[in-house]
């Protein structure tokens, strides 16, 4: 096999060479993956709590219809939805860059997987939590906020780690609509150099730290936030 | 309404465009989850087998194939696969990205329902294995006769869920522009200016059939915790 890495300091024809396009596609792979973080966070926080709400039964039910919603239909089909077919129907979106287009096929899409993780780290909670609060005198939307919410969240940090981790690959599907992310450099990188095998690794290795990137960010939350007297899952060392 | 306009669809645009790509989303799924599933459970016991030049190896498989987007297995794998491979298949030159997506989601699947199988594997007490041990079986006859089935069909509602995920992923064959379901749409969309309306029905289809599909998985769940 003959590599030629020379490749990445070869011109584009714009001016710029390979690497400095990749990092420019880097740049905008981890734009649309943080700001679809945001909005996965914000939205399936939400949604998720309204899962859990004990005397909303329209609201819960509009909750899960949500979650179903995005969770049922392929993240691609998604985003051709939010790019032809939402538009449409909305005038004023027309004019819209896709950019922000994919952010909220993506973010709403991940917001799913996080509600559900929400809910799940509610519905965790031993009852007497919920219990206290109300004995305390608190309205439901206190003791979401100073009993149940700070604990869920802490509890549900590995998996949104692992959904954060989702996000960022997921974020590649992008390149469907033409946004400049790493595998659209790769493809067209691929296409003008006919350099596959270097192009795909480095993308690739991108990627892969990328994701490790944000696992240790988690790790690091979770170690932060943690509650005192309890364990984080597999820092003891050992299983069983 | 929106103007939207569903009526081109007829069944003949359907059965001309939609129909082909559908079947190969089924073939594709259905082929994926059954040689991801025993690729996979490969690599489970060999993660799990104890011997270092065994479970390494599949361990660097299947961490590497779970931190890499599924687009770019897809693309590698249409890129590395040399075309004379497809030649040698019988109409293999006329379908190159379809074998290709059949070879990578098996590859790529596998390092999914590795890890399904290996927590499997994992929840089965050591009393079931210290009980086959103990009727005088070998580590195989073990696996085979008292892990290994306990394991998967403690595990089969959450690799059914696996497969309505590897279903809808089917859709990003889009990338190698292979003929799938929603190529199908998309393609009679473009021929007849619709595309607005083909991706709203092939979004209709992905949602009732994954819909469905979870729904009888959750009922199945209900009856196996029933029966233990």
């Amino acid at each position: 096999m003959n590599w030629d890495w020379r490749v990445f300091l070869n011109d584009d024809g714009g001016g710029r060479t390979y690497l400095q396009w990749m990092f420019d596609a880097w740049g905008w792979t981890l734009s649309v993956a943080g700001a679809s973080w945001v909005v996965a966070m914000v939205v399936g926080a939400l949604v998720g709590t309204l899962r859990t709400l004990p005397n909303s039964p329209w609201l819960v039910k509009l909750a899960n219809a949500w979650v179903e919603l995005f969770r049922n239909i392929p993240l691609l089909v998604q985003i051709f939805i939010w790019y032809f077919v939402v538009p449409k129907i909305f005038p004023f979106m027309k004019g819209l860059p896709s950019f922000i287009l994919v952010v909220f096929a993506l973010g709403f899409f991940t917001s799913a997987r996080i509600a559900e993780q929400f809910r799940a780290g509610i519905q965790a909670l031993p009852r007497g939590q919920r219990y206290a609060g109300m004995a305390m005198g608190f309205t439901t939307a206190q003791t979401y906020r100073y009993v149940l919410l700070p604990m869920a969240f802490r509890i549900i940090i590995p998996p949104l780690t692992s959904e954060s981790m989702n996000l960022l690959k997921n974020s590649s599907v992008a390149f469907a609509v033409s946004i400049a992310e790493l595998t659209m450099f790769a493809m067209q990188a691929q296409e003008e150099t006919s350099r596959g095998i270097e192009i795909y690794l480095a993308v690739t290795l991108v990627y892969a730290a990328s994701a490790f990137a944000v696992n240790r960010i988690c790790a690091f939350v979770e170690k932060r936030v943690q509650i005192p007297g309890t364990v984080i899952a597999g820092a003891s060392g050992g299983g069983h | 309404m929106f103007g939207l306009d569903l009526s081109f669809l007829s069944w003949d645009i359907i059965s001309k465009f939609v129909v082909k790509g559908f079947w190969f989303s089924i073939q594709l799924t259905i082929i994926a989850t059954i040689g991801g599933i025993i690729l996979g459970t490969i690599l489970a016991l060999m993660r799990l087998s104890g011997k270092n030049f065994l479970s390494a190896p599949a361990a660097i498989y299947v961490n590497g194939m779970r931190s890499v987007p599924l687009v770019m297995v897809i693309l590698w794998f249409f890129l590395l696969v040399p075309a004379g491979f497809y030649a040698a298949i019988p109409g293999g030159a006329n379908n190159r990205a379809e074998i290709s997506a059949i070879i990578t989601f098996v590859a790529f699947e596998a390092a999914y329902f590795s890890e399904i199988m290996r927590a499997g594997i994992q929840s089965i007490s050591q009393g079931q294995v210290n009980a086959g041990r103990a009727l005088g079986m070998t580590y195989s006859q073990n696996m085979k006769l008292i892990i290994l089935p306990q394991a998967f069909r403690n595990m089969v509602p959450i690799l059914l869920t696996q497969t309505i995920i590897l279903f809808q992923d089917t859709s990003l064959v889009y990338a190698i522009g292979a003929y799938d379901l929603l190529k199908g749409f998309s393609t009679a969309g473009k021929i007849y200016g619709r595309p607005e309306e083909a991706y709203l029905l092939a979004a209709v289809v992905y949602f009732v059939m994954c819909f469905g599909l979870s729904y009888m998985v959750k009922r199945l769940q209900t009856k196996i915790a029933i029966i233990r």
